[in-house]
């Protein structure tokens, strides 16, 4: 079955491989950045490549478990990878936007009080920092089943960052009402499994 | 007719390409045998124009497209010859005035001006156009028309970007009489000496240099005078966000942005933020149009 050719091959992938493909796009854009490949305005291309990253990885994290249940596609070793990595670009974004965008400080706190698209987005990044700090064997262990209950905060961190997307752009697009659309059906795919079947 | 405004730069601010690069020197030098003076230096000193290259490769024109660079890749496409524009409305001469029969008419300066976009980026362009007062005494104001109503082209096959419901096309625009009969304001159908490309808004767009950049808008095919304030794009689209008058204001910001600084375009990835100055530095010029109005309630 195709399923279980796709395990398979992700079981000769190690982990570091993901992270070292993971990584790259963010060192190839910064130095498109410098080098003039990110065409005349550097700044907001840079920070828009990295949030958009950022969301994908969301996207992808939230969809290891669907896949798995559903389609029987098990990428469960990679997932903590994803998530991580995923935070990685939520902070190279707001890096960029606090130290190359906006640049004062005083602004950067007005910013994040007053403009409700910055104030979900840097919520987004909050909520993310604990899932952070226990993506890790010992906490796993330490918060048994508080674990999943606490990674459950992803949920609304990947809602808050599609909205951030959507807030921020002009006029009526279509590129993040998919990522929206995206995340709220991965969530949707786990509300509908009735609880018998879970346990199945 | 025209020359009624007078730069406040020297004819040496707007040089061909090639020659502006020594431009700094040659100001540099003329301010040195005191024949310029030390704020009109300063104020050269700031006004440096943007690459060709930039002008052309980061723009905001939606009906090729969102991204910055789609209106370079795809506005190509877009057929402009033959242009004509259609002035009607409050006007003694309405028609359709075909762009070669206005070019013969109309006396092409060059206008080096700040672009400052609502995105809290900006450039500096050295513009070529007429000034929009001339086209309009070209078609005869009548006596109660108040303002001037602004359409851009509009074609489903050759624009991308219209089969987006972005906003509701055609893209349009508006200005009060005395803004558009003020000396400023010009109908631009070049930049550097060049013609102005496509994703610039060819043949002609307006350049209205002390409001947000999206006032000024690209490739009219007509224009129509009023007596009532006319439907604006953005301001249908957020009439929080986007107002009739849009002047550059740094003390108004914008519901999801602050327009207190802006960030000059082709500084690259550390260039820093420059204040945004009043009317985008214009106030001299313009702030009397505005006398006894609430700035931060007429948006």
């Amino acid at each position: 079955m195709w399923a279980d050719r796709i395990n398979g091959a992700a079981r000769r992938v190690p982990v570091w491989a993901l992270w070292l493909m993971g990584l790259a796009p963010a060192v190839w854009f910064f130095y498109l950045g410098m080098t003039g490949g990110l065409g005349a305005e550097p700044v907001k291309a840079l920070e828009h490549e990295l949030g958009s990253i950022a969301l994908q990885l969301v996207v992808g994290g939230l969809a290891v478990t669907p896949l798995r249940r559903h389609l029987g596609v098990n990428l469960m070793r990679f997932r903590r990878a994803i998530g991580l990595l995923a935070f990685t670009y939520v902070s190279l974004h707001l890096s960029v936007w606090l130290f190359l965008d906006v640049q004062d400080a005083a602004r950067i706190w007005a910013d994040i009080v007053k403009r409700p698209f910055v104030t979900v987005g840097f919520a987004a990044f909050l909520l993310m920092i604990p899932l952070m700090l226990t993506s890790n064997d010992l906490s796993l262990r330490r918060l048994g089943p508080g674990w999943r209950r606490l990674h459950r905060l992803v949920y609304p961190a990947a809602v808050l960052g599609a909205v951030h997307f959507i807030w921020l752009s002009k006029g009526f697009q279509i590129e993040p009402l998919l990522y929206l659309a995206a995340i709220l059906g991965l969530l949707a795919l786990r509300l509908r499994l009735p609880r018998g079947l879970r346990r199945a | 007719m025209a020359n009624r405004w007078k730069n406040d730069l020297s004819d040496r601010d707007v040089t061909p390409e090639a020659v502006y690069m020594n431009r700094r020197q040659l100001i540099a030098g003329a301010a040195g045998l005191g024949l310029v003076g030390v704020g009109g230096a300063a104020r050269a000193e700031t006004l440096e124009p943007n690459e060709w290259e930039d002008i052309t490769s980061y723009n905001n024109y939606y009906e090729f497209g969102t991204d910055k660079g789609d209106p370079a890749r795809h506005a190509h496409r877009l057929t402009i010859e033959p242009w004509s524009v259609r002035i009607d409305g409050l006007v003694e001469r309405p028609g359709d005035y075909a762009f070669e029969d206005i070019m013969a008419k109309m006396v092409v300066e060059e206008r080096l001006y700040r672009f400052r976009c609502v995105e809290a980026w900006s450039m500096v362009v050295p513009w070529n156009g007429f000034e929009l007062a001339d086209l309009l005494k070209m078609a005869g104001v009548q006596g109660a028309a108040k303002y001037v109503a602004f359409e851009t082209v509009l074609r489903r096959d050759e624009m991308p970007g219209v089969a987006y419901p972005v906003l509701d096309w055609p893209y349009v625009e508006g200005l009060r009489m005395d803004e558009a009969m003020h000396p400023l304001t010009i109908m631009a159908t070049g930049i550097y000496g060049r013609d102005i490309p496509n994703q610039n808004g060819a043949p002609l767009r307006l350049v209205v240099p002390w409001k947000y950049g999206f006032k000024s808008i690209k490739s009219v095919v007509r224009i129509t005078l009023t007596d009532t304030e006319p439907p604006t794009s953005w301001n249908k689209a957020n009439p929080r966000e986007y107002g009739f008058y849009s002047n550059v204001n740094p003390e108004v910001d914008h519901p999801r942005w602050s327009q207190a600084t802006e960030r000059r375009i082709g500084g690259g990835l550390f260039s820093p933020r420059i204040p945004t100055l009043m009317f985008n530095g214009y106030g001299d010029e313009v702030a009397r149009l505005y006398e006894g109005m609430d700035l931060a309630k007429h948006i």
